[in-house]
């Protein structure tokens, strides 16, 4: 029997492009006579534009034009679109240059156009824009109190949302019979997303065909499509986006962004290609910030540890204006997650989303899903200590128990699949649990102070039904398309609509293929990323390319085997019934020599010398693929710390992360996965923060003081499985882009607050630096040592 | 200013404005993309290139401080077609995914592991302080370049 | 980002590099401390003189004591063996500049001349006494590092001046270290510690210690000094000096929102104690 190439963690075929250099990403494309666009942007987070001299940039060398935000004629704002129902929401105007007034440091005031980019910087430089500063906002709580800064006229009190769609009395009788109730404020600070690649966007128009052609650094072309067309009025069959190679995204790059309004607005004025491409420095201040919440947390329990109910009030920051998904993040892909794997049964939630003067947050890897599951499992640690019971027993008392094919919790999803105890007993095992705390101890009275943190998890991806999408107020589809085109010579081209950009998704969904029709997958090319070229998709993010994508690609294969095996039938004069199908070749039952390669056929359908009656020739199949629920992938993470009392500084000294997807397709890939999403989660807890000052200005604004993890921080993963598949998915895979992310926060989080606890430190706001780590353990010293 | 720098092999003469950085020049004037930019202040590394040998980040050099000077970039690191090792082992331990990262870090480990063969795991890993990476975790990147530096050692 | 624009001119010697500075504008060394800032425009300079490739700017020589050229890269110095010998807190200090592309390329005159506080090759040469020795217009000039530095990105050159070479004196007999804590994103000092002990047996004969990153330039610490001068850098030795170099350091900490001044202050004390575990080996 050969070796099913479903499973295998073979090498990925994006790879030899991007090891050579020879990828070509956004900013790597060139145009005769491009122009580079510059942008000035306001110093200020809040401030009337009163007047804007552009004359001493226009006279500089290589300056085509500079256009301001009353220049912008026939540019519509950008849209918001998550508008989420029953929230009494505002989505203030968002023009592609500020008009009037600035919102946020960073906020579009002018545009530059000049032969390089260096003439175009000099003479952005050189616009003199005179502003009328006004008091700004940051913290979304303050931000919705009485008195704030006004940022939008048209959103009273800053306050954009108000979604609380739970009973609220059936809440607050639960927490008042309550044995116990515990009680924290937790901060989700913002975070920079930080792909490597910054964003660019390349337009070129022609006028002669009123056909736009955009490059963009995008995850979800087809949204960028659909959303440029509706900003420069030009009908959507006249707009080309590109996606070319994209250097990753983690959620930043779904928004349309008014810099890629403004290069499709610049190219169609001047007839000749523009080109922008953002700085460091720049991604910093105008690409979407993550998180951003304040929450208030309670969470009921009985003294033996039974969770009776959660409930959270969480003021969201949504910045300066509402970015494209910003209103879904709080609300929708955080609040229907408040059960987690537990059987809590009460849940409430009301989150606000409040306008502020920092940038614009928008989806963050996890995207609303990790500030659900950190509150979750910072309140069990919170319960365990309160009432005196190890955490990880408060854990195992309260997990959901296995189920094959739908659970309802009360937060009103319905979960697919899942056997919590089995990964969190597995994770235990590996980590040595009860080993461990019989070392802590140890450790403790040589004066070293170690901690152990246990996250179990489950979260939402795979998104999602188009139904739910539409009732949740999310204005578009989120169902997916595929076409598997057979070559004559027996070569496949996959077409998806979604937008893979380093998921690795060229290699697992031709396994997909290669496994359902037994094509080698190095004859299988997956194309992605031109709305031209490709069917319609709603882009790769929610962790859900592989399960959306994957099964319409699983059931395009599965229908080109079935036209094949009727053919395969015909060719060999036997009766369908007598076909047998092994490793892409089909046979005569008891006549072995007899075969048909899937060549072989695809060539015959396409010559169509010889189809059976009423079929039709060629071989290509194409698929949409609407799933009928999401899927939940699931497991425990478990990490271990030591802190130094001396310097606040935090050892991660082992890290387990047992997570199940389901089937694996590829498990490197999905190791792959993982590890990214640790530690960009781990790095939240630990060192990830931007810090504004009172002003509004960014003072995290580079590398150099925005923290971002380096090798040498972590030490190697160590990863376990289990596998439950999705029932009601066609391969029975689940998502796993997002689940490292989701559960690595909270656990070093609480590990770092288990080491503490000797020392009688409680709460620290992440992330949790040195300093602030020995800050606090001075403060429960009452400040001596 | 005139300058005459040789990449991957080839003399590239040409006439510089004297602002204009290496990565610059090899990007714009050489069409040679798979050296990234992905910072502006000397952190992320995706700039990174030998000069002379000696790693680099081209971001924080002038293209006439390279004047006379042997650079050698992603594009020219394989040799007679044949990928480096270290290109090889980052593709078979999955050492990246977005590839974003990917130039200025097999360029930086090639280098690493060519002055400290049989290096520590913990070596590598303070190594690579200057080249950070958004997607990896870091695991199978240090996986990588360990298999390299265990069989530079081994030869 | 990328610069200004600027004249560029390209020394090839000493006395050309002066001549072209009476024009005005910078010297340009490896470049990895002032290409950075001009590339945030936070510094645009009208003329760069490229000193890269003045020959009697580079090398180390040990003679006695050891004379770095100011052209000498911060790898160069970590890994020559006459340094190891001679100043090995300086080899350390040299190799914990940045990453491995920045130590290639970055001078230890550039370094110096831009007197970064957080930076880590200034703590050592205060602590032990180094020299810097400058050319100008007006001939040479010698200057005291303790003296060299005057504040934040400000030292004793004047408009004019280059740096042409460091002097340490023989540090071989002495127990000395440099010990660094992070900044986890930037990688300079938040504290960096030197320390140079001078043994006669079990007893401290003379302790030189000075402290960077926590304050606005390196601090030669007097009362640490004093504190463990004469002990056999006992406990309460260590301990004393710990206390006694948050008050030397006092007047001229630096601190920032997320790493503030009275925690620096505090871990001023913690990594002297380090960094004399380290001289100690």
């Amino acid at each position: 029997m050969s070796t099913r190439i479903f499973g295998s963690g073979i090498k990925r075929r994006e790879d030899p492009r991007l090891i050579t250099g020879e990828a070509r990403y956004t900013d790597d494309i060139k145009l005769p006579g491009v122009l580079h666009m510059a942008v000035v942007r306001s110093p200020y987070a809040h401030a009337n534009i009163v007047s804007i001299d552009s004359s001493a940039a226009e006279a500089m060398d290589g300056v085509v034009a500079v256009y301001t935000g009353d220049d912008l004629e026939g540019l519509a704002g950008l849209p918001t679109a998550w508008l989420i129902p029953d929230s009494d929401l505002k989505t203030p105007e968002h023009p592609a240059l500020a008009k009037g007034k600035a919102r946020y440091v960073g906020d579009g005031v002018a545009i530059v156009l000049a032969g390089d980019r260096y003439q175009a910087q000099d003479a952005a430089d050189a616009v003199v824009v005179e502003y009328e500063e006004l008091p700004a906002v940051i913290d979304p709580e303050e931000a919705a109190q009485e008195g704030a800064p006004l940022i939008h006229d048209d959103v009273e009190g800053n306050i954009a949302f108000k979604w609380a769609p739970f009973d609220k009395e059936a809440s607050d009788a639960v927490f008042e019979a309550a044995d116990v109730v515990v009680s924290e404020r937790i901060l989700q600070q913002r975070l920079l997303p930080t792909a490597m690649e910054p964003r660019s966007a390349m337009a070129q128009y022609n006028p002669a065909t009123a056909e736009l052609t955009l490059w963009c650094t995008s995850q979800n072309p087809h949204i960028h499509r659909f959303i440029i067309s509706a900003v420069t009025g030009l009908n959507e069959n006249k707009v080309r986006v590109i996606a070319p190679e994209v250097g990753g995204g983690f959620g930043s790059k779904i928004p349309c962004y008014p810099d890629e309004a403004l290069v499709s607005w610049a190219a169609m004025q001047l007839g000749v290609p523009v080109k922008w491409t953002e700085t460091r420095s720049e991604n910093y201040l105008i690409t979407i910030h993550g998180r951003d919440h304040v929450q208030h947390v309670d969470m009921a329990a009985s003294s033996d540890g039974k969770i009776l109910g959660v409930r959270a009030t969480v003021y969201a920051g949504m910045g300066g204006y509402l970015s494209t998904a910003a209103p879904g993040i709080p609300t929708i892909l955080h609040g229907l997650l408040y059960v987690g794997p537990y059987t809590i049964d009460s849940v409430y939630c009301e989150s606000i989303g409040v306008m502020t003067n920092g940038t614009p947050t928008d989806a963050y890897r996890g995207a609303g899903r990790p500030e659900a599951t950190f509150l979750l499992e910072r309140m069990i640690d919170n319960v365990a200590k309160k009432i005196g019971m190890d955490p990880a027993e408060v854990r195992r008392k309260n997990l959901i128990p296995a189920f094959e094919d739908g659970y309802d919790v009360a937060a009103g999803l319905t979960y697919d699949s899942g056997d919590y105890p089995v990964a969190f007993e597995k994770a235990l095992g590996m980590a040595g649990y009860g080993e461990f705390r019989r070392q802590q101890k140890s450790a403790a009275a040589q004066g070293r102070y170690l901690g152990i943190g246990v996250t179990a998890y489950t979260e939402m991806c795979g998104l999602g039904p188009s139904q739910v999408a539409g009732a949740v107020g999310f204005q578009g589809g989120l169902w997916e398309s595929a076409t598997v085109r057979v070559t004559p010579t027996g070569k496949v081209q996959a077409l998806i609509g979604a937008s893979p950009h380093g998921q690795g998704s060229e290699t697992t969904l031709a396994q997909i293929i290669a496994d359902e029709l037994g094509f080698a997958v190095d004859d299988i090319e997956v194309i992605h990323g031109d709305t031209t070229e490709t069917p319609m998709g709603w882009g790769t993010y929610g962790s859900r390319t592989t399960p959306v994508t994957g099964a319409a690609l699983a059931k395009a294969s599965q229908k080109l085997k079935e036209k094949a095996k009727t053919l395969a039938a015909h060719l060999m004069e036997a009766s369908e019934d007598d076909i047998e199908y092994a490793d892409g070749s089909f046979s005569v039952k008891g006549s072995p020599d007899q075969t048909q390669s899937i060549q072989d056929v695809a060539l015959m359908a396409h010559l169509a010398w010889n189809m059976p009656e009423g079929m039709d020739p060629g071989f290509e199949e194409s698929q949409f693929y609407d799933p009928p629920n999401f899927v939940f992938p699931f497991g425990t993470h478990i990490a271990i710390v030591e802190v130094d009392s001396e310097t606040g500084e935090i050892e991660l000294q082992r890290y387990i992360a047992v997570d199940d997807c389901g089937p694996q397709i590829n498990p490197e890939i999905v190791a792959g996965q993982i590890h990214g999403g640790v530690v960009q989660g781990i790095a939240q807890a630990l060192c990830e923060g931007v810090i504004y000052d009172e002003n509004g200005q960014l003072l995290t604004g580079t590398m150099m003081d925005y923290c971002m993890p380096k090798a040498d921080m972590f030490p190697n993963f160590e990863l376990g499985e289990t596998v439950t598949p999705s029932p009601h998915h066609p391969v029975g895979v689940k998502g796993v882009g997002e689940t490292g992310t989701i559960a690595s926060t909270p656990t070093v989080y609480n590990a770092v607050l288990d080491a503490l606890a000797p020392l009688g430190v409680e709460q620290i706001d992440m992330p949790l630096t040195s300093a602030k780590v020995w800050q606090a353990i001075q403060d429960a010293n009452g400040g001596g040592s | 200013m005139q300058v005459a720098i040789t990449v991957n092999g080839v003399v590239h003469e040409r006439d510089v404005d004297p602002r204009t950085l290496l990565v610059h020049f090899l990007r714009e004037e050489l069409d040679l993309t798979g050296t990234k930019i992905g910072c502006d202040t000397s952190q992320c590394g995706a700039c990174t290139v030998q000069l002379d040998g000696k790693v680099l980040k081209s971001c924080t050099l002038l293209a006439v401080q390279a004047d006379g000077a042997e650079v050698t970039t992603i594009e020219g690191l394989a040799e007679n077609g044949e990928h480096h090792p270290m290109q090889t082992a980052f593709w078979e331990n999955h050492g990246l995914q977005c590839g974003y990262c990917t130039p200025g870090m097999i360029m930086a480990s090639a280098a690493f592991v060519r002055d400290n063969p049989g290096a520590s795991e913990g070596e590598i890993r303070h190594y690579l302080e200057g080249n950070i990476c958004r997607c990896t975790g870091y695991h199978n990147i240090v996986k990588a370049v360990k298999q390299v530096a265990d069989a530079a050692a081994g030869a | 980002m990328w610069p200004n624009k600027f004249d560029y001119v390209r020394a090839g010697s000493v006395d050309e590099a002066l001549a072209s500075a009476a024009g005005g504008g910078k010297f340009l060394a490896g470049g990895h401390s002032l290409l950075p800032a001009m590339k945030l425009r936070l510094d645009s300079p009208e003329q760069l003189i490229d000193i890269g490739r003045i020959p009697e700017l580079q090398g180390i020589s040990a003679n006695g004591g050891l004379t770095i050229g100011a052209g000498t890269t911060h790898d160069a110095i970590a890994s020559s063996a006459d340094v190891q010998a001679m100043c090995s807190a300086l080899a350390s200090a040299c190799g914990q500049v940045g990453d491995q592309g920045v130590r290639n390329f970055g001078t230890l005159g550039g370094n110096i001349a831009h007197a970064d506080p957080a930076s880590d090759p200034p703590t050592v040469l205060v602590a032990c006494g180094a020299t810097i020795n400058i050319q100008g217009a007006d001939g040479k000039r010698s200057v005291g590092a303790e003296d060299f530095f005057i504040d934040l990105f400000e030292t004793a050159l004047d408009d004019g001046e280059l740096i042409t070479s460091v002097s340490l004196p023989n540090c071989s007999d002495c127990q000395c270290a440099y010990v660094k804590f992070p900044h986890p994103a930037s990688r300079y000092a938040i504290v960096g510690v030197a320390v140079c002990l001078k043994m006669d047996g079990d007893t401290c004969a003379q302790a030189d210690v000075a402290v960077g990153g926590a304050t606005v330039k390196a601090v030669k610490c007097a009362d640490a000094e004093a504190a463990l001068a004469g002990t056999t850098l006992d406990e309460a030795a260590l301990n004393a000096a710990a206390e006694a170099v948050k008050a030397d350091i006092a007047e001229d900490l630096i601190g920032d929102i997320a790493y503030p001044e009275s925690y620096r202050q505090q871990m001023a004390g913690v990594f002297l104690k380090r960094a004399i575990a380290a001289a100690q080996g």
